[in-house]
């Protein structure tokens, strides 16, 4: 099974027969042209043929998904997203006509089509072409397209560089956009990350703003000497929710002194070492 | 006191406008606004600046009029004025149908003559032919120089091309052209720009004299001294003398909807039931604003009740 199978199985039980018709057609032209602007013109009329609803993916379908993309998670795709990225599978077994084609679609993309391009990173044939693209959404300013990279979206764990995901992870917090739904967020913690998130925290109290929790998630793995200190000013000044992270943080810091002071909120201590305090559990309460 | 009135500003180049502009425009009463394509003010010298243009016409000023609660719908063409650099012109052409079918773009436009070179015909001619293969209406800039031949001609050229007259708006009219263009069967339009085009004193006596059947206003407001308030002053100025409600609101919002409309890209429901269409999902990230509050929800109002009427005029 291949991703476009697996798209072309969803699209098809939904789709109403002249559209079904459209699409299938559509990708048998593709698959037999050389000429690219059948392509922009096949990607630009899904917006006339091809329904926006929501996929609405059934459980099975969404285990078919992570089956054959681990990580990937079509759970907020539309139709017309699916079948862009569907066409643009046509062109799968040439995969530098893939990628030009895609950088052109996406300088002349209108807000629908960039988010969908963006969400379609994981499925594209030699995911390293488009490492540049991807920065390209994380430095937008517009939510949804930033998002359509940095959440549920297993591509930047896995192409992008450290300064890059870095900043994506310091964007996140910056644009007020929650870090829970970064896929590999625990897996790419660094100790470069760890003091970013530091001093962007501390510039944010010396404002006097209130700084997101889930920053240190990102800290905990590498929270050692001054970190440990801002931890106990979390502790000491923070809300629940935020004295919680510090809890969940001080857990998985490799410094001796982080479990000493867990130690000192035993309540706290208690909940985290029996499991009962998660990252997850943490934003669904707040 | 009556409700305040919802308008709709059909031709206005927002991204030569500041957010005061939109925050005003907002409060004013006006809930969508179509921006043609069109110059800088200056020639653009290669097609990636042009490229640039479209896209941020479809993208970034389409998400940055969310953020003030004005949904923002755009058409597409090579304006005449560039149209008579052939090397830049040929590869614009070629690039307007990757923007055709773009969401929110209700028109080819604004496309048409301005000093009437073979040039630029052949490019309006070239652009018809697109708006016809794309099922799209057509917006015509009419020159400011011999604008009465200028007007005629481009109506001749369009039914040349099979175009229906219901589907072409006519834009920049004054006293001389309307009678030509409304008896031929296409859309009036007339902007309100200070000095150079229409005043509103004359478009109220031009609503009063042919009523508002396919007439409609627009402040074509750009980078020049224009004024973005253009069409809820007129508003205004039309309901303080003595034009009908129901005609004022067909000139201001109504016919400018039922023209574009017929794209299958703007929709009354777009702005009266933001909530439910996913558009206003999809633009609520709000990053233009900066930490300030977004203005949509807030409700529209009607220009400034304490303002008098030589307030309302634009001359």
């Amino acid at each position: 099974m291949t991703a476009a199978q697996l798209l072309s199985i969803w699209l098809n039980a939904r789709l109403a027969p002249d559209a079904r018709a459209w699409l299938n057609e559509s990708i048998v032209r593709l698959c037999n042209s050389g000429d690219d602007a059948e392509v922009y013109l096949a990607i630009s009329l899904v917006a006339r043929k091809i329904p926006r609803d929501r996929l609405d993916l059934t459980a099975a379908e969404m285990q078919a998904a992570e089956a054959l993309r681990p990580g990937w998670n079509p759970r907020d795709w539309d139709f017309d997203q699916a079948a862009r990225i569907l066409l643009l599978l046509a062109l799968d077994a040439q995969p530098p006509r893939l990628a030009h084609c895609l950088e052109q679609l996406c300088i002349t993309a209108d807000l629908r089509e960039l988010v969908g391009f963006y969400r379609g990173l994981p499925l594209y044939p030699e995911p390293a072409r488009y490492t540049a693209r991807a920065a390209e959404g994380l430095r937008s300013n517009i939510k949804p397209v930033f998002t359509a990279v940095a959440h549920h979206n297993p591509y930047p764990s896995e192409q992008l560089a450290e300064a890059a995901w870095n900043q994506m992870l310091l964007k996140a917090l910056f644009i007020d956009v929650p870090l829970c739904p970064i896929v590999g967020l625990d897996r790419r913690c660094n100790a470069e990350l760890a003091q970013m998130l530091c001093n962007y925290a501390h510039e944010r109290w010396a404002a006097g703003r209130s700084v997101n929790p889930e920053l240190w998630r990102c800290v905990g793995p590498f929270a050692r000497d001054a970190m440990i200190q801002d931890l106990e000013r979390v502790f000491s000044q923070g809300t629940v929710t935020e004295r919680q992270a510090a809890a969940l943080a001080l857990h998985v810091s490799p410094d001796p002194a982080a479990q000493l002071l867990l130690q000192e909120h035993p309540d706290l201590h208690r909940s985290v070492t029996a499991g009962e305090l998660n990252w997850e559990r943490l934003i669904a309460t707040e | 006191m009556e409700p305040a009135m919802q308008l709709i500003d059909p031709h206005i180049h927002m991204s030569a406008r500041t957010t005061d502009d939109y925050q005003r425009m907002a409060n004013a009463g006006i809930v969508a606004v179509i921006e043609p394509a069109f110059w800088l003010g200056q020639p653009r010298t290669n097609t990636g600046s042009y490229l640039d243009y479209l896209s941020s016409l479809v993208g970034w000023e389409r998400f940055r009029a969310a953020q003030f609660g004005i949904s923002h719908y755009c058409a597409i063409g090579l304006n005449s004025k560039e149209a008579n650099n052939p090397a830049l012109a040929e590869e614009v052409l070629d690039l307007l149908p990757r923007y055709l079918l773009k969401e929110g773009v209700v028109a080819v436009g604004e496309i048409g003559y301005d000093d009437q070179t073979e040039a630029e015909d052949r490019c309006y001619r070239a652009q018809l032919e697109l708006a016809k293969q794309f099922e799209l209406p057509v917006m015509v800039h009419t020159p400011h120089r011999d604008k009465k031949r200028g007007t005629l001609r481009s109506m001749e050229v369009a039914l040349e091309h099979g175009l229906d007259p219901a589907r072409v708006i006519i834009d920049h009219n004054n006293e001389e052209t309307v009678e030509d263009v409304l008896e031929r069967g296409f859309w009036a339009a007339f902007t309100l720009y200070p000095h150079t085009k229409m005043g509103n004193e004359r478009m109220t006596e031009i609503a009063r004299r042919y009523g508002s059947e396919r007439i409609f206003i627009d402040s074509s407001a750009d980078w020049g001294v224009s004024d973005p308030l253009a069409v809820p002053k007129t508003a205004q100025l039309m309901l303080t003398r003595g034009i009908a409600r129901d005609d004022v609101q067909k000139i201001c919002y109504g016919n400018a909807l039922a023209a574009y409309s017929q794209s299958g890209q703007i929709n009354e429901q777009d702005w009266l039931q933001p909530a439910s269409i996913d558009q206003r999902q999809l633009f609520e990230g709000n990053s233009v604003l900066r930490g300030q509050r977004a203005r949509v929800g807030d409700a529209p109002g009607s220009p400034d009740s304490s303002a008098t009427e030589s307030d309302l005029i634009v001359e």
